[in-house]
């Protein structure tokens, strides 16, 4: 992916979060301590497991089309960070040649099925932390994350990525342009020329920071970000917690496929 | 109203690396007097800037705003008197929304949350940004950047407004917003530019830097329109003083009649 495609998947991504749903409308610590259950719940299932696994596509599912959040822009994103999913399972197929039984009668290659299995985890974190993301404004999110008990400087520094992050984006995208424009023939677009780019990037980068600084006391900056902020939380806050929580939680302890396909071949019976 | 006083005595300052930016600035800008400062790139215009709100502190002489000296210790209130608007939006504007960052100055001021309210409001206001108080400043055009900046500032109410090139790299309708907004400022102003038409619509007085130190100090439609004076800096008469009327004719004779 160039990088200008990828500087504008960002930008959409911090577009949407500014959209107005009922999704959007949640308070940030809501959505945050769901989609932290919802993390936890899911990568806590046994390295066998899958079909019960599948249940817990709802959850995005539902974020997603209630958020009016586009499915094949999130399922892109999840794609493009894949590889890293491929390669933490993609041997275990060789490693893990026994066979386990995935479902009464039916029994699977273990190590495929642990490889479907990391792959399943991923695509729901990873599109739950995403849908988190293109549903929460960042500084909604750092609120909730301070409201939660994280340290005031830490979320200070998130707050100072998510505001520069598109202006060093902007300028590495127009150094990378102007080089691009004399550059012919791939010659100057070798290392040693990035290694400069990357060094000026990073001398503005510094020198931007001071005159941040400066800006900041000139405000009467005297070492903490002052917030006035105080929302209080909703009813439908508490529910959507308790609702996605218990329906993890159902997920987790009850094999909700498995309990399906029972119940369908007792009515066929 | 003495106290809206700020005078350089003979400042002058040496940054670490040897460099000798000012060499010696004396003046005085009284109550309500708007001052522009030009000068040639290098001149010293910034570094005279940062030492209004006391960012560089002189190696020798001294800065008095109000009653107050510049000093180490004194700092917070001078910025409280003080307010600079730096020349990059991008550098002013840090918070990740409009209303955080006017909010800020306010907050560190120390001043309850309605009273913080109201000057948000009151300052985005001024600036024609209201709309804008829930965005986040990556997502305003420049010229929404800059009035905000603007805001920022006020809703500190400095007694001065320091302003380190305000209409730069604007299109010329939001130039021409921000030099109407701030002719409704009846602050003590000094506006550092090099856009001499700005500068002549918004100051009277008018001091020309060159190499550390000041070489003219007068009112600006006298200074303006010295073109052996602007020549020597770099500068040249305001566009409005130049009057090409050889240009305009030999336009309009090129285009066919019809």
């Amino acid at each position: 992916m160039s990088f200008e495609a990828s500087y504008s998947g960002i930008g959409r991504l911090d577009r949407l979060s500014y959209g107005d749903t009922v999704v959007h409308r949640l308070d940030p610590r809501a959505k945050v301590v769901a989609t932290l259950l919802f993390v936890v719940v899911v990568v806590s299932f046994p390295k066998y497991e899958v079909l019960s696994l599948l249940p817990f596509f709802l959850f995005p599912v539902l974020v997603g089309a209630l958020g009016d959040i586009p499915p094949g822009f999130i399922a892109r994103k999840v794609v493009a960070v894949s590889p890293f999913a491929l390669f933490v399972g993609i041997f275990n197929p060789v490693f893990d040649p026994g066979t386990v039984a995935i479902s009464p009668g039916v029994s699977l290659s273990a190590g495929w099925v642990s490889f479907a299995s990391i792959l399943v985890k991923f695509a729901l974190t990873i599109s739950a932390a995403l849908l988190l993301i293109a549903t929460t404004s960042f500084p909604g999110i750092c609120r909730g994350l301070r409201r939660l008990g994280i340290p005031a400087l830490f979320v200070s520094q998130l707050l100072f990525l998510y505001r520069y992050l598109f202006v060093l984006m902007e300028e590495a995208m127009r150094v990378v342009r102007a080089r691009d424009m004399r550059s012919f023939g791939g010659r100057g677009t070798g290392v040693r020329v990035f290694v400069r780019i990357v060094g000026t990037l990073f001398l503005r980068t510094v020198e931007r920071a001071e005159r941040i600084y400066g800006a900041m006391l000139a405000r009467g900056f005297r070492g903490e970000v002052p917030s006035m902020r105080r929302e209080a939380l909703r009813p439908s806050d508490a529910v959507f917690v308790l609702a996605t929580g218990s329906f993890f939680a159902l997920c987790r302890l009850v094999p909700v496929p498995e309990t399906i396909g029972r119940f369908v071949r007792g009515l066929a019976g | 109203m003495s106290h809206h006083l700020l005078e350089f005595r003979d400042v002058r300052f040496r940054y670490p690396d040897g460099t000798e930016a000012l060499k010696g600035i004396s003046f005085l800008i009284t109550h309500g007097e708007s001052v522009g400062i030009v000068g040639a790139n290098g001149a010293g215009k910034s570094t005279l800037l940062l030492h209004m709100n006391g960012y560089l502190l002189p190696t020798s002489g001294g800065v008095t705003v109000g009653e107050v000296p510049l000093r180490k210790e004194t700092r917070p209130e001078i910025r409280r008197k003080v307010g600079v608007v730096f020349q990059n939006p991008d550098d002013q504007l840090f918070m990740p929304t409009v209303f955080d960052d006017v909010a800020f100055g306010p907050l560190n001021l120390g001043l309850p949350p309605d009273r913080v309210r109201e000057r948000v409001h009151e300052a985005l206001d001024r600036v024609n940004a209201l709309a804008l108080a829930d965005k986040p400043p990556h997502h305003l055009s420049g010229g929404q950047k800059s009035a905000v900046a603007i805001a920022t500032v006020i809703a500190m109410e400095p007694d001065i407004l320091v302003m380190d090139e305000p209409a730069a790299s604007l299109d010329p309708k939001s130039r021409r917003a921000v030099i109407g907004l701030l002719n409704t400022f009846a602050h003590s102003k000094i506006v550092a530019s090099h856009d001499l038409d700005l500068i002549l619509d918004v100051c009277a007085r008018c001091l020309v830097i060159r190499d550390g130190r000041i070489v003219a100090d007068g009112p600006a439609a006298e200074i303006l329109s010295d073109s052996t004076l602007l020549a020597e800096n770099n500068l040249e008469l305001p566009l409005t003083l130049q009057g090409r009327p050889g240009q305009w004719r030999s336009a309009s004779m090129g285009r066919p009649r019809s």
